[in-house]
């Protein structure tokens, strides 16, 4: 995929609306287009997290093993993102992924993101922001299940 | 024939189970028949009754059945207590006693002409059924119609079969939601919260009939908010402790509001200042 195509990808997401010109640059250097087809992992626990999941079509699960079996928690779909293990170290995985169905993706090279955070503090601060926004929502959803509201 | 009607509204008429279907290991639906049809007036979608276990006790149970089809009172029960617990092993022929209708139903007149969102989670999709059965029996009177769906499981999902036509239907958007499941499952994994966000719906004329546990609930109505939909819009059945069901003795008590006789379908413009509040 050309680099034209990867950054209308991306000016497109739902994720970096509002980005600025530089930085979709900046992010599209890093970027590359991925298809996973069903029930590929695209990582396992413990793995090295290196790039982040700019979800486009299809679902991905995420799984934790309970009991040796795995149970998937949550699920992210086209216009969300993937991954935040990149962002912290030891940069690794807390958990697997699988594409519940054919799923088209772009991948961001985590190592590359984060030199160029480094490098650029406003650059840094836009996907802070972008990233903590979606950890607070997902907390609230993750209390909810934790809560097992369906219960008895 | 409002005369066959018993004479005080505390006593209850006797029915009799004519069907029973399993719905889930502890979730069964009843049909129920009257001794005589005038004895029943049928109701309206949201409405529920009292259900009398001879010896045992009465609770509320609300009517998951289709409003139009008066003959047949249908019921759908857990097994969470020493009532329910008789209520669901009821077989077919076994009599008990029913008071009721009961309650303001969801508004689904005041919702011509907007779309409509059903928010269900659980067994909260009990008393939603009437209220789908009868706005696809009007659909050309309605905008986009959605039901989002939460369960905690696959196997927790209530009415699947149902779900499963619904969902092809060319005019019903339906998407269902577990907080977790196993390798099967193909569809979204999370809180029903996430569908709301997601779901292609015009906030400014919709109405939104929200039913399932109250924290569900209330996530779910912060969520509809956050879209744009006016609290005076957005519909909530709740639940409370239910003994009269006709505003008399006071246990349901919400602020000035009785569950029973001025809900249990309230719109969150009235239920906000209350709503959330420990020991209400």
């Amino acid at each position: 995929m050309s680099t034209e195509s990867l950054r209308h990808i991306l000016a497109q997401h739902p994720y970096f609306e509002g980005l600025d010109d530089a930085h979709l640059d900046l992010l599209t250097g890093c970027a590359k287009n991925l298809r996973f087809e069903q029930d590929v992992y695209l990582f396992h626990e413990g793995e090295e997290a290196n790039d982040f999941y700019l979800v486009r079509h299809g679902s991905i699960g995420i799984e934790v093993d309970v009991r040796q079996q795995p149970l998937t928690v949550n699920s992210v779909g086209p216009g969300e993102v993937l991954g935040w293990s990149w962002l912290v170290p030891p940069h690794r995985w807390g958990f697997h992924a699988r594409a519940l169905e054919l799923t088209r993706a772009l991948a961001l090279d985590g190592a590359c993101l984060r030199r160029k955070c480094e490098a650029d503090t406003d650059f840094a601060s836009e996907l802070l922001k972008r990233f903590a926004h979606d950890i607070e929502k997902r907390l609230y959803r993750a209390w909810l299940q934790i809560a097992d509201v369906y219960g008895k | 024939m409002a005369s066959e009607r018993p004479a005080h509204p505390l006593l209850p008429f006797v029915v009799r189970v004519r069907r029973r279907r399993r719905e889930m290991p502890d979730i069964v639906s009843l049909e129920l028949e009257p001794a005589r049809p005038s004895l029943w007036p049928g109701f309206a979608p949201g409405q529920f009754t009292m259900l009398y276990a001879p010896g045992v006790g009465e609770i509320p149970v609300s009517i998951s059945g289709d409003p139009a089809d008066a003959g047949r009172i249908v019921q759908t029960i857990r097994d969470v207590g020493a009532v329910s617990r008789v209520l669901a092993a009821l077989q077919p022929g076994d009599p008990l006693g029913l008071r009721g209708p009961y309650g303001q139903p969801w508004p689904v007149d005041d919702a011509r002409g907007q779309d409509v969102v059903l928010i269900a989670g659980g067994l909260g999709l009990a008393p939603l059924r009437p209220a789908i059965l009868h706005l696809l029996r009007a659909r050309a009177a309605y905008g986009r119609l959605l039901l989002l769906y939460g369960a905690r499981s696959p196997a927790d999902i209530l009415f699947r079969k149902q779900l499963e036509r619904w969902r092809g239907r060319f005019d019903m958007y339906v998407d269902v939601t577990v907080d977790h499941a196993g390798t099967g499952w193909r569809g979204p994994v999370g809180t029903v919260t996430k569908l709301i966000e997601q779901a292609n719906f015009a906030a400014d004329v919709s109405h939104a009939f929200v039913c399932g546990p109250e924290i569900m609930m209330r996530y779910s109505a912060r969520a509809l908010q956050d879209r744009g939909v006016d609290p005076a819009r957005i519909y909530l059945s709740m639940e409370r402790n239910m003994q009269c069901a006709i505003g008399q003795c006071g246990h349901c008590q919400l602020g000035p509001e009785f569950i029973c006789k001025d809900g249990p379908v309230l719109s969150l413009a009235r239920l906000r200042p209350r709503l959330g509040r420990r020991e209400l």
